[in-house]
């Protein structure tokens, strides 16, 4: 019962607790020194979306949950992940509402294969057109 | 007294659009010259009516008329005037109102200024004009009236959003919906000559000017918002794929593919169908944009109010407009002949084109945009964003590029592939040169899409001046060197964008006063930190000396500005633009150790895409400038020859 009563505490202190002692983010607004991992870890961040804006991304939002994502990505950067890998963590935690890549789930399929019945179809208007304009 | 005129006169415009739509109706079934010749008065002065109650909702934000229930939630007292002018538009209902203007406005231009239309198509196109005038009248007097009274009145009002509070608010969404709206005319001459069916190049010539007209201020609007986003988010960013920035781009593609099918219609009398289709899909874009930001199905910060009921009103009407021109079009496009055939080696065959990879990149957009909302409605959440539409709407608008290389350089019915092919040598010769450099110098550094975007860049701006080659500069018409211009534009735009992704280099520091920063070239010298206060806001401002390569420093002053009302802080980023590109300082929040955070951005020849953008508009109006003055010079000549007759 106790610690029910002090989990509580902590939870209704924890925004206070947020603006006080933020949580360590050391890399939010810090670049990694090697800049082959900074480009890979910043080409990531420009695909992560802030979940607590208005359509932004993390790499482009003031946002201390932004910033905290920023510092993770650039720290599993260091550590030697991929990219790739640590958007499949990201969308793990948070959903694929996360990723401004859309996945390759198969809802999204239609939307992958948007481009090219687009171009198809646009050929197939065009063709018929112009040989049927050839036979004249 | 003024919130009550101006709801009267807006209850008077709607009516008058109400009578136009009759007259129109009535006169044209039963062949009514007395009823037709009514419309053009009456479409006159429902645009001065619509004017008016604009005009006098601008008042109530310039006197601060608290007592208004729009100015009371949007604006305050201690705002500079520019703000309380530009606030009028920075809300819903204001916004609307402003929609509501430029489309009773322009209604009016076409009943006082259009000469070449025929009569009877003139008429329908006014009639439908009021048509869809009348829809967004009812939306503005039933869900979003303007001028509605709040008691009791508050002491002062809650003020704008702190990131509007930007000279950019005074041109851009008045531009924007210029544009936007201007469009409507496009898609009421569709549905005019739909009903008269006189699809034709002559309806073509009188259409083109209002196209023009409409997509030169969009493509000024478009430019003015990405600029703006760009320096007053502090990111560096110019284009987010935002669903409201898409909602801006839609019906700008379907202009664009619409300038250039109306231009087929008018010269080779080809293309009727799908030019009135492109017509009619330009202005439905625009109001899909205006019920995806309006409705607040998407949330964006041009998303001023959430409201389900408005959402559903906007859906009904975009329901009812756009399905009513569809069912129109495919009523009477049966009556619309082919038009003129064309061969497959022929300007027309290009211009075909065009329209084609425009459309895709739309149909892209568009599907992109609303995918969300779909997968959602099925309980999956997803986000589409940038790296799918660069992925795969950036390589379809690259062959577009080329395309319009190879356009301009061939010859109207029919020409011969080798002649184009000697005719476009230059820019290849050229395009391979960048390819040879770049490959050498910067392989592997840059992403694939930059590296084609450059050497696309270079060879279209080659190719786009290539029209001129061994002209007489001076007797070559004004509308040819338009479109020199715009599609320059492109090149320069497109090079812009190239450059900035491939070529920014960023730096992040927490640095204290005093201390020195080096970065691509720069150094700075953060001097020192202090507050300093504006009209309404409070800031913290760094003085930076800078400089590149031993020349002369200069000042720079990035602040980090608090807003009180309401409660807000924004970055004001301090940018030096150099003819190389522009520098661009962030002061950010304070760190541990009386160091701050400093985000520092070389972004070379990041400029050119606004300056691209403006030259497309250049282009433009040139272009209807060329088209008009040769019209009235042709129409002075046969007066003058028949004064000589006579």
């Amino acid at each position: 019962m106790r610690l029910l009563i002090a989990t509580l505490m902590l939870l209704l202190s924890a925004p206070v607790f947020g603006q006080s002692a933020l949580p360590p983010a050391p890399y939010a607004d810090r670049q990694i020194e090697d800049a082959a991992q900074e480009r890979k870890a910043r080409a990531l961040m420009e695909t992560i979306r802030c979940l607590t804006c208005q359509s932004q991304s993390i790499a482009d939002s003031n946002a201390s949950m932004a910033g905290d994502m920023r510092s993770q990505i650039r720290e599993r950067i260091m550590a030697g992940e991929q990219p790739e890998h640590i958007r499949a963590w990201l969308i793990e935690r948070y959903g694929d509402w996360v990723s401004y890549e859309p996945t390759a789930a198969p809802i999204l399929w239609p939307l992958w294969a948007a481009p090219i019945l687009l171009l198809a179809l646009g050929g197939w208007l065009l063709r018929g057109r112009i040989k049927r304009r050839m036979e004249r | 007294m003024i919130a009550e005129a101006g709801l009267a006169a807006l209850w008077l415009a709607a009516s008058l659009a109400f009578l136009q739509l009759a007259l129109a109706a009535l006169g044209l079934a039963g062949d009514k010259a007395e009823l037709l010749g009514a419309v053009r008065p009456v479409a006159v002065a429902q645009g001065l009516l619509t004017a008016i109650a604009f005009i006098l909702l601008v008042m109530l934000f310039l006197r601060s008329d608290m007592s208004v229930a729009l100015v009371a939630s949007n604006s305050h007292s201690m705002k500079p005037w520019l703000y309380k002018f530009a606030g009028t538009w920075g809300n819903h209902e204001g916004s609307m109102l402003l929609w509501v203007t430029v489309m009773g406005v322009a209604g009016a231009a076409v009943a006082l200024f259009e000469r070449a239309l025929r009569r009877h198509t003139h008429m329908a196109t006014l009639g439908g004009q009021a048509a869809i005038s009348l829809g967004f009248y009812a939306f503005l007097l039933f869900a979003s009236n303007p001028f509605a009274r709040v008691q009791p009145a508050p002491a002062d009002g809650q003020g704008l959003n702190p990131l509007l509070q930007d000279p950019g608010l005074a041109f851009h969404p008045p531009t924007l919906y210029l544009g936007y709206v201007g469009l409507s005319v496009a898609f009421s001459f569709a549905i005019g000559a739909l009903l008269t069916r006189q699809v034709d190049a002559a309806f073509a010539r009188a259409m083109r000017p209002w196209v023009l007209g409409a997509w030169i201020l969009l493509t000024l609007g478009i430019t003015a918002g990405s600029y703006w986003a760009y320096y007053e988010l502090g990111w560096g960013g110019w284009w987010f794929w935002d669903p409201v920035e898409n909602a801006s781009l839609m019906p700008w593609l379907a202009a664009t593919a619409l300038l250039h099918s109306v231009t087929v219609l008018a010269t080779r009398d080809a293309l009727r169908a799908w030019t009135v289709m492109l017509a009619v899909v330009a202005f439905s874009m625009s109001m899909v944009g205006t019920f995806l930001v309006r409705s607040g199905i998407l949330t964006s910060v041009h998303a001023f109010a959430v409201d389900p009921e408005r959402g559903t009103f906007i859906l009904a009407l975009l329901g009812l407009y756009i399905g009513g021109a569809l069912a129109l079009f495919g009523w009477r496009v049966g009556a619309v002949r082919e038009g003129a055939p064309f061969e497959l080696v022929s300007r027309e065959t290009m211009l075909v084109v065009n329209n084609l990879l425009l459309s895709v990149i739309l149909g892209l957009v568009l599907i992109g945009t609303l995918y969300p909302l779909l997968t959602e409605a099925f309980g999956h959440k997803v986000s589409v964003g940038a790296p799918y539409f660069d992925r795969i709407a950036g390589p379809i608008a690259l062959m577009l590029m080329l395309v319009m290389v190879i356009g301009p350089l061939t010859r109207w019915r029919r020409d011969q592939a080798a002649a184009i092919t000697r005719r476009a040598l230059v820019p290849t010769l050229v395009a391979l040169l960048v390819i040879a450099i770049l490959a050498f110098k910067a392989w592997g550094r840059i992403g694939i899409l930059p590296f084609l975007g450059i050497v696309i860049a270079l060879a279209v701006a080659v190719g786009s001046v290539a029209p001129l080659w061994k002209r007489n500069l001076r007797r070559t018409p004004l509308f040819t060197w338009g479109m020199v211009i715009a599609h320059l534009g492109c090149a320069v735009s497109l090079g812009g964008m190239a450059s900035d992704s491939a070529f920014t280099v960023e730096k992040l520091v927490a640095a204290r006063p005093g201390e020195t920063v080096d970065t691509a070239g720069w150094t700075l010298r953060f001097l020192k930190i202090m507050p300093v206060a504006g009209d309404n806001w409070t800031a913290l401002q760094a003085d930076m000396e800078v400089s590149r390569g031993g020349g002369t420093p200069v000042l720079i002053h990035p602040q980090s500005r608090f807003f009180a009302s309401p409660p807000t802080t924004t970055t004001e980023a301090a940018l030096l633009t150099r003819w190389n590109g522009q520098l661009y300082v962030v002061l950010g929040q304070e760190a541990e150790g009386g160091r701050w955070q400093l985000r520092i951005w070389w972004k070379p020849f990041v400029t050119l895409i606004w300056l691209g953008g403006f030259l497309i508009a250049l282009g433009g109006a040139m272009a209807l400038v060329g088209r008009e003055r040769r019209g009235w010079l042709l129409k002075w000549r046969s007066r003058k020859a028949q004064e000589a007759l006579a």
